[in-house]
């Protein structure tokens, strides 16, 4: 659906995006994820046309933004990251006039304007005045008006940054919906985010592309966990004479059994559970332990400024 | 087409949501009256002593051309209030960049934008008709240049929005648009004022380009198509640089 390819843009002489490639599947929700600065929104910009790249291209439902911008428009949501609405209009004016410059068909405007109204939880203030309501409502009102037109792309910019805990699950909640029905690109640099809504996830750092897969794959395996029937000493020299245990920890020790994390680099687990069982252990229990998306993070954040 | 007229609805909207239109509108309206008022009355003053003296006061000379006159001076203060926030206000919000993702041409924005301001304008003008009324019912037929000299306001009018505009697409402070539509304005008003001191080719330049001496034959009642075209093209000049400004900010973001 959205076909990112070899995109770079320049302010001035700083290099702000390099050649940045990606793409995303009909249905799909991308968690586009990076420190403040990345050039999230650099990108999220010239996606939805508003700016040009110095190099690359960009097609969405298989038309290059470039060359037809209208076509590709009319397949867009867009919430900006400042999230910005007519606070002089009220809700239900603002949201017609959108459907009215998006082109929704003048007999379906008022249904779809209703619709959205209730979807996004805007009934009991849509007669007031927009720059009456709280960040709350405003960011309800910014996600009603990408979705009027019924556009198949969302591209959302930092959908919940400034709002409070409960406005953040509304709109996470929100997003959640429509999962499966939109393609949506969503930008955060607040890992959980990525973890409760999205099904894939792109690292960008410094304007480049550092990672991109399923977030199950950038959750990456770093070590597991036994609890063993052994002595201590014994246990822990056996653990560290097989190749690829990078460090060995005993946790605890209660009745003889011994608890303990083994750092790993590579996937030995079935190496560890072989050499227990040689030596005649009982094996009670032996768990992955899971990178978190924050430590996946970090480490190719830094990996890559180590560069 | 269509998205033009629902620019200008939303233009025309915001207005009135706010109080922007209506203090405008206020105060055009009282300052207008004032003169109309005070014209009118001087007139009679006058035309009772004429009685006696010498004869054929016109009303075109003593109520019609000084009111008309005055309208446009206050045009020149208060219309930049009027376009000062079209694009800067867009512009600072950040609004403009999610305009600029629905499906419209710039074109169609500049010129809903245009219309919607003019419509706030022609509203104003259209609250002062009751002026020519009351001359008409006084019993004074010749009010032609009145409408004349409408013509004349409205094309002045629309040329000071188009410029208020492409100045207000420049900037996002709407201090700054206001000063500067100001500036400008009263620059191509007064600039007919050099010719005095500076011989020709250059004194017939700037007649040329000056604002007021295209409106003085609308206030005698002659339409003067000669007239007509330098406003529309002052207009025209106007909304193409805001296009390309609306363009160039584009490319740089
Ligand atoms: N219009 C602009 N002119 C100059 N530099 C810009 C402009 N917009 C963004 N930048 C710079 O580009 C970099 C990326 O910004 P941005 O895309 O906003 O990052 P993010 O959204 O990931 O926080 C930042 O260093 C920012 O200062
Ligand atoms: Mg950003």
């Amino acid at each position: 659906m959205i076909e990112v390819s070899h995109i770079s843009k320049r302010f001035g002489h700083r290099l702000v995006l390099e050649n940045v490639s990606f793409y995303v599947e009909k249905g799909e929700i991308l968690g586009f994820l990076g420190p403040n600065g990345a050039g999230k929104t650099t990108t999220m910009r010239i996606l939805t046309g508003f700016l040009p790249p110095n190099s690359g291209t960009v097609r969405i439902g298989g038309y290059d933004i470039q060359k037809e911008p209208l076509k590709v428009k009319r397949l867009l949501g867009y919430l900006p990251e400042h999230n910005p609405l007519y606070t002089e209009m009220t809700v239900r004016d603002y949201l017609f006039f959108v459907a009215e410059t998006k082109g929704v068909e003048r007999s379906k405007r008022k249904t779809q304007v209703n619709e959205t109204i209730e979807r996004c939880g805007l009934r009991e203030v849509a007669s007031r005045l927009i720059g009456h309501l709280s960040k709350g409502y405003r960011q309800r009102i910014g996600m009603a008006q990408a979705l009027i037109g019924d556009p198949e792309v969302l591209i959302l910019d930092e959908p919940t940054i400034g709002l409070d805990p409960k406005q953040i699950l509304e709109i996470r909640q929100l997003i959640k919906e429509l999962a499966g029905k939109k393609t949506i690109i969503l930008s955060t640099h607040i890992l959980p985010e990525v973890s409760m809504t999205c099904t894939r996830a792109l690292i960008i750092n410094k304007g480049r592309v550092v990672a991109e897969d399923a977030l199950d794959n950038l959750t990456y395996t770093r070590g597991v966990s036994i609890s063993v029937r052994a002595n201590p000493q014994t246990l822990l020299s056996t653990l560290n004479s097989i190749d690829g245990v990078k460090s060995v920890a005993i946790e605890d020790e209660k009745e003889g059994i011994v608890r303990a994390s083994i750092e790993t680099g590579q996937e030995v687990r079935a190496k560890i559970a072989y050499n227990i069982i040689q030596n005649g252990w009982e094996l009670f229990e032996m768990t992955p332990l899971r990178a978190s998306l924050e430590e996946s993070f970090v480490r190719l954040v830094t990996e890559e400024e180590g560069q | 087409m269509k998205n033009i007229y629902f620019l200008a609805k939303k233009e025309l909207k915001i207005y009135f949501y706010s109080p922007i239109a209506y203090s405008v509108a206020f105060m055009f309206l009282l300052i207008a009256g004032y003169f109309f008022y005070s014209d009118v009355l001087y007139f009679s003053l006058i035309s009772l002593q004429a009685r006696s003296g010498f004869m054929g006061l016109d009303i075109t000379d003593w109520v019609i051309r000084p009111l008309l006159g005055n309208m446009s001076v206050v045009l020149l203060l208060i219309l930049p209030l009027l376009t000062m926030r079209l694009f800067a206000e867009e512009r600072r919000q950040g609004s403009l960049e999610l305009l600029l993702t629905y499906p419209l041409r710039d074109i169609e924005l500049v010129l809903g934008k245009f219309f919607g301001c003019l419509a706030v304008y022609v509203l104003m003008l259209a609250f002062t008709l009751p002026y020519p009324i009351i001359l008409y019912l006084l019993g004074r037929t010749d009010i032609s240049p009145f409408f004349t000299g409408y013509l004349g306001i409205f094309l002045m009018g629309s040329a000071f929005i188009a410029l208020g505009l492409f100045i207000s697409s420049l900037t996002e402070s709407q201090i700054v648009a206001a000063v500067i539509t100001f500036g400008l304005s009263l620059l191509f008003w007064i600039i007919n004022w050099a010719t005095h001191f500076v011989g020709p080719p250059l004194s017939k330049i700037l007649e040329a380009i000056s604002i007021i001496t295209h409106f003085e034959d609308f206030m005698k009642g002659i339409i003067d198509t000669a007239h007509i075209i330098f406003y529309l093209s002052f207009i025209s000049l106007s909304l193409f640089l805001t296009l390309r400004v609306l363009e160039s900010r584009r490319i740089r973001g």
